[in-house]
């Protein structure tokens, strides 16, 4: 995968596949599920003429009409409702929420009914739905923008909470999501819009199915794990890291819910060493259960904790000030080197 | 430009320019969306019926007195720890019954939780309809059976599902009206205004019945609004009101029937006030005498939904007693069935609790399923009495946390 970068994609080169962006396969995504399926419907807010503010429904009502993207009134809390009785209908709505920020209205619908809807009724109602939330920072956003909401969700039991981290798994993933018959909340890495990588959409790569969790690059002396907009702040400072004589192993976890318990163990059972890595807030953070989980499945294994590098314990800050909140490659080194190399007694490894 | 700034005749003058709206007066008429002036009537008003009304006013009947003798027998299971809890639509029975009879059998109830009544009235198994407030399962019947949402305890959120269902309907090309019931303190809610907006932009087949009982729990009618009316609140959307006396069955159900009939015909959503009133405490477990006095409730008891459409059959000769005897004995086999079948312990499985989590259970419910089977199991083991439990005989006494921490410990040891 390419970072992110702002420039936009340019046209196929004839003879080739064109670099694809993550928003492009997104609306792909979209647009092949919908032809497949005709209880496929879009809707939100700008998703129409506007084709949302990151171009992600881009030309779908005009290819599908109003009645299957629709541009709905200005009130979260209704679409997902509204989505909801669809989906009880045998419908498979796909939700946008604008922004991060944006979704807090529809959290009583999403925890009081779509997550627990198939529960309550035995089965008899599942929520085919998915709900598209751009999230996180480091696109310059102003106040309520940015936010790394994902925790909110995954203490949330009912839901699949998954996030690409690359224009492959964009496509892959969404198509996966809006298969499943149960609610998925599908968080789109904001920076990571414009992120590009030569893929054909029109013969797209198989894709690891949803709750498996793959390794980027594989590493021996720690695994750094990540997801969505972190994975590629991991690759870069693995990158970094073999001036140090450090080999470390990237996990890009994809799924959050359900938890790849037996991929992280295993790659952490491997170095014996681990750093989380995310933006959201660290304090019952996603990194918190995932560093007890696996200090419950690997104590034997590891050679020092698990730690964790995180967003500050912190209101997302303003624009200018994102640099020092978001987790860098020095912070992410910082904590590899604070692993506890002097006490090491495996192979492989710096001193 | 402020509509304070707009004083007659200036804009004719030249002296500012036209906005480049014509005017702020509104873009459609609200006349036609105003509720009535006063709460739509039937009974006493002498309206002449035809053989089919006759009959509809006899159902109806029938209905109220099962209803008020569901009502009565359900609180009284209560008492006898047989209910954790029960919110009786007592005095409220003839908006309960007429929503359930203004339906046909593919259209859908959104009922609040305290709508049981209603849901029993359109046919579902009156315990299946209490499994949730007994606790054995949060929604006892099968909602796409009996064309039930489950009943909603959070306020007025079953609203937009009403629409989004009714919308999905109509875009699938049938013909189906979903009717979502809400309380007057529902109407304070988020979720009822954006109910009643997405319904009107989508146009959609919904009927919004609001039983205004006076109270939100203890908050009286004036502490929840500063509107003309209830049915006033639909204006503002662009959706009809009506205004009706919620304690006149026949008048409810021509309401609603009328509304049905409205957006089956693709006339979009109404929204109906129905003026009555919770003759009981919110709950069992609520105290109505600090918030009220016996001589705020006697006027209701004389405008009784039951006695009111009882005395207007009698009247006009389409009730005799023997009829009404009948009537009353087949509430009371209900009434005793209902307390028997009550009387029994409910079959639970512990198992129920990650069945239906997801489509397919995850890997860690799958850990937490055996461990409360290897629980329960153990638990059997020392009672024998309870050996022969689903979840001992499924039980594997696999425990995959301990097989983790045997797999380090012998990875260590190699």
């Amino acid at each position: 995968m390419t970072t992110a970068t702002s420039t936009p994609a340019r046209p196929a080169p004839p003879g080739g596949p064109a670099p694809t962006t993550m928003a492009q396969a997104i609306n792909r995504a979209l647009r092949d599920a919908m032809a497949a399926d005709d209880t496929v419907h879009v809707l939100g807010e700008d998703v129409g003429a506007l084709g949302g503010v990151f171009r992600v429904t881009d030309g779908l009502t005009a290819e599908f009409g109003e009645e299957r993207c629709t541009d709905t009134p200005l009130a979260e809390a209704g679409i997902l409702g509204t989505a909801a009785g669809m989906a009880m209908y045998g419908l498979r709505p796909v939700v946008e929420m604008q922004f991060d920020a944006f979704a807090y209205p529809a959290f009583e619908q999403l925890v009081s009914h779509v997550a627990r809807m198939r529960n309550r009724t035995r089965g008899s109602l599942p929520m085919p739905l998915t709900i598209r939330v751009p999230y996180g920072g480091g696109i310059g956003g102003v106040e309520h923008h940015s936010d790394s909401s994902e925790v909110y969700y995954m203490a949330t039991p009912g839901l699949h909470v998954v996030t690409p981290a690359t224009v492959a798994d964009a496509y892959g993933m969404l198509r996966s999501a809006i298969a499943s018959d149960d609610p998925v909340l599908f968080l789109e890495p904001k920076r990571l819009y414009w992120s590009k990588e030569t893929i054909d959409l029109s013969s797209p790569p198989a894709c690891e199915p949803l709750g498996r969790a793959v390794v980027r690059r594989a590493g021996t002396s720690a695994t750094l794990i990540s997801y969505g907009p972190s994975v590629s702040v991991c690759l870069e400072a693995a990158e970094a890291a073999r001036e140090e004589g450090w080999e470390l192993e990237v996990l890009d976890l994809r799924t959050l819910v359900p938890f790849d318990d037996e991929t992280a163990a295993a790659a952490v059972r491997r170095t014996g060493r681990a750093v989380v890595v995310h933006e959201a807030s660290g304090f019952a953070g996603p990194g918190a259960e995932i560093a007890a989980r696996l200090t419950e499945r690997c104590f034997h294994h590891l050679q020092a904790p698990v730690l964790r590098v995180t967003g500050f314990d912190i209101p997302y800050p303003p624009p200018m000030l994102e640099k020092h909140h978001l987790p860098g490659v020095d912070r992410v080194l910082d904590a590899v080197a604070r692993l506890q190399w002097e006490s090491d007694h495996t192979e492989g490894g710096a001193a | 430009m402020t509509v304070l700034e707009q004083t007659p005749g200036r804009d004719e003058s030249g002296a500012r320019p036209t906005p480049p709206t014509a005017g702020w007066r509104p873009r459609t008429d609200p006349a036609p969306l105003l509720p009535d002036e006063t709460p739509f009537r039937l009974l006493g008003t002498g309206a002449r019926l035809d053989k089919r009304r006759k009959e509809l006013w006899r159902e109806l009947y029938r209905g109220l007195v099962h209803g008020r003798r569901y009502n009565r027998q359900a609180t009284a299971l209560t008492r006898q720890g047989r209910l954790a809890v029960y919110p009786s639509s007592t005095g409220q029975e003839a908006c309960e019954v007429a929503a359930a009879l203004a339906l046909a059998e593919q259209d859908w109830l959104f009922p609040s939780y305290r709508d049981t009544l209603a849901v029993v009235a359109r046919g579902v198994d009156p315990v299946e309809a209490l499994t949730l407030l007994r606790g054995d399962w949060h929604t006892g019947y099968d909602p796409r059976a009996v064309r039930v949402a489950p009943l909603s305890t959070p306020l007025a959120t079953q609203l937009p599902h009403a629409v989004g269902l009714a919308h999905a309907a109509r875009l699938r090309g049938d013909d189906v009206v979903a009717l979502a019931m809400v309380g007057d303190g529902g109407t304070s809610e988020g979720d009822f205004h954006e109910a009643l907006n997405f319904a009107a932009v989508w146009r959609a087949p919904v009927v919004f019945l609001v039983q205004n009982n006076g109270f939100a729990i203890s908050v009286p009618l004036a502490k929840q609004t500063a509107a003309p009316s209830l049915a006033h609140k639909a204006v503002g959307y662009g959706v009809p009101g009506r205004l009706v006396d919620g304690n006149d069955a026949p008048a409810v159900h021509q309401v609603l029937g009328e509304a049905v009939a409205h957006a089956r015909a693709g006339g979009g959503p109404t929204l109906v006030e129905a003026l009555t009133y919770r003759v009981e405490a919110h709950t069992n477990a609520d105290d109505a005498t600090r918030y009220r006095t016996d001589e705020d409730v006697a006027p209701w008891l004389g405008h009784d939904p039951v006695a009111l459409l009882e005395a207007e059959l009698r009247n006009r000769r389409l009730l005799t007693d023997r009829e009404a005897d009948a009537i009353a004995e087949e509430a009371e086999a209900m009434a005793a069935d209902l307390r028997g079948r009550m009387n029994t312990d409910p079959a639970l499985d512990p198992e129920d609790l990650f069945a239906h989590v997801y489509a397919e259970p995850t890997t860690h419910l799958r850990e937490q399923a055996a461990m409360l089977r290897g629980e329960l199991a153990a638990d059997a083991a020392d009672d024998p009495d309870r050996a022969d439990t689903p979840a001992r005989r499924r039980a594997t006494g696999r425990d995959d946390h301990a097989d983790d921490h045997r797999q380090n410990h012998q990875e260590r040891a190699a």
